[in-house]
């Protein structure tokens, strides 16, 4: 397979991949030692955009820190603010209405489904194939709507508070969630037979980027990406958090290890995204949006506090040590594309560039949330 | 494999000191507190047991030993109060306040490492932690058992300083190549 091993004369030369360039979809760098065509070793490196969310969080209120979790994974955003409020209200103890619950569900699987759309266009974008990405931000549009008449902002959503959110929906809300449904399904046989049949696409992604499921143990990968290795580990599923367990859906999963198989995951998903939002529009209850009694100041009990969900690309975690005042002692926050991307090095040794960055693309990398 | 198994091969290995936590209010099921040498043959255990690793991360426990004493002290103060007043009130004598022992050297703060873990198949999340003085924080390397801690150290070392003795590659990976500050500690001052 690598041609570079063969040969005895070792003669490398370096290219860099970024920090500008349009397939790392942001501001990562990859430090590549070539043997002609071939990847003989590759290191990214990190940290163009690193705006230390951490510290940020030591010196504001719990509270405060609440629209930054919106700009770290800016493509699934409410996920982050589901993280963060869920860890929060574990330490001090919130009861969330059910309304308010369903409401959070209903959100962020519509931005999952949003993320998913843009990774979908961008990624073949990065393979040459330009008019998918037309089709897919189409798509995206429409929820992009929904979620601005509910969350008020278009991209870095901070709708969630401590105790439930912060705005109950308006009347169009669920006719229109209902469409959009209706309309995406009608065209996911569009998008299959248009990409995913395509037999540059298949030639491209198949039997290419494998990625074992040790690796992905090893790397602590986690999301699409262990997905695609065979392992059947989905958060939602794992360790059900907020109301997930009332709802049939299935967690897809392709043992093929390559970047087919992530990309066949993430187009399932969508739809099991839908299905989840179709049951909760059904069962929405009546009710308030917001506990009561939440305190205005907040001092969770001493102690350490983890709590996970399920992103668009993994596992988000944030592990919160509270002091008992009224900010946090230390926050941490476990990204997943950090650790997707950095079996990055070991998987892409000896394989052809174009073929690793398909590899890349199909590991959907957000930079920022990489850097924080 | 169940959480139980773990904790008795943690416990097997000498560990300080294994705790069942409160799954639904903590959010992790073990929380494991190792010396640093012992840190290896824990992370092992975890590994053979098909373990995948969450994360590596800092806490900075600068002003603890001071809050400490500072409670101690508070207690004994209380304690000898509340001697006093039982005296007064059985209107005896006050016993002569005992004589505060001489404060000596403050313990050194810690710097924590705290390494996260998770199995993929059944729900066990593995908190170890392990505590090294702040002067001198050297904690071994775990990245050749799991190659993902490697980032994970190198970001650890950027923002706490804790050394990972062993670390193939330790430079910076998130701050500036330069980068000669470490802002999660709680002194740091930009």
């Amino acid at each position: 397979m690598s041609a570079f091993a063969e040969s005895e004369a070792k003669e490398t030369f370096v290219l860099n991949l970024g920090p500008q360039h349009p397939a790392t979809h942001g501001v990562l760098r990859v430090k590549l030692t070539m043997d002609g065509e071939y990847i003989a070793e590759a290191e990214p490196v990190l940290g163009y955009i690193h705006r230390m969310h951490e510290k940020m969080g030591e010196n504001r209120t719990w509270a405060q820190f609440l629209p930054n979790t919106g700009r770290m994974d800016y493509l699934h955003a409410l996920a982050y603010n589901h993280g963060y409020v869920s860890v929060v209200e574990r330490a001090a103890g919130i009861e969330v209405p059910e309304r308010a619950e369903y409401l959070r569900v209903i959100t962020a699987e519509l931005n999952r489904v949003s993320s998913h759309l843009l990774w979908f266009g961008a990624f073949i974008l990065d393979l040459g194939g330009f008019s998918p990405l037309l089709y897919a931000f189409d798509d995206r549009e429409h929820i992009l709507d929904l979620l601005e008449s509910v969350t008020g902002s278009r991209l870095t959503y901070c709708y969630f508070r401590f105790g439930g959110v912060y705005n109950d929906i308006d009347d169009n809300f669920v006719p229109g969630t209902r469409a959009f449904i209706k309309r995406l399904r009608e065209r996911m046989p569009m998008y299959h037979n248009l990409v995913t049949k395509n037999i540059i696409l298949m030639k491209r992604l198949q039997e290419v980027g494998p990625i074992s499921a040790e690796m992905c143990r090893k790397y602590g990968a986690t999301g699409p990406v262990c997905r695609g290795s065979g392992i059947n580990f989905d958060v939602r599923k794992h360790e059900p958090y907020s109301i997930y367990p009332e709802f049939d859906f299935e967690v897809p999963v392709y043992d093929q290890c390559d970047s087919m198989a992530r990309y066949m995951v993430r187009m399932d998903e969508i739809e099991q995204s839908l299905r989840i939002i179709e049951q909760a529009l059904d069962k929405l209850p009546e009710g308030p949006v917001m506990a009561e009694k939440v305190p205005k100041i907040l001092k969770p009990s001493k102690g350490d506090y983890y709590h996970a969900v399920e992103t668009a690309r993994g596992s988000f975690g944030v592990r919160v040590v509270s002091d008992g005042s009224n900010t946090p002692y230390r926050l941490k926050l476990r990204s997943p594309t950090f650790s997707n991307l950095s079996l990055f090095g070991e998987a892409c040794q000896g394989m052809l560039l174009p073929d690793a960055l398909a590899l890349m693309g199909s590991l959907d990398l957000v930079i920022p949330e990489i850097d924080r | 494999m169940n959480c139980a198994a773990i904790k008795q091969k943690l416990a097997a290995i000498g560990a300080g000191a294994v705790s069942e936590t409160d799954y639904a209010r903590k959010g992790f099921a073990l929380d494991v507190q190792v010396a640093p040498e012992q840190l290896v043959a824990a992370v092992s255990a975890l590994d053979a047991e098909g373990f995948f690793i969450e994360a590596v991360t800092g806490v900075d426990w600068l002003g603890e030993q001071a809050a400490l004493r500072k409670a101690a002290e508070a207690k004994v103060a209380a304690e000898a109060k509340a001697k006093a007043e039982a005296a007064a009130a059985a209107g005896e004598e006050a016993p002569p306040a005992e004589s505060a022992a001489e404060p000596g050297e403050l313990p050194e703060d810690a710097l924590e490492a705290v390494y996260d873990f998770n199995h993929y198949e059944s729900l066990c999340r593995v908190t170890i932690r392990t505590r090294v003085p702040r002067s001198k924080p050297e904690v071994p390397t775990i990245s050749q058992i799991y190659p993902g801690a490697d980032w994970h150290e190198r970001e650890t070392h950027d923002f706490f300083g804790i050394t990972f003795v062993g670390h193939p590659y330790l430079v910076p990976l998130l701050l500036p190549e330069d980068a000669d500050y470490h802002p999660l500690l709680k002194d740091f001052r930009p």
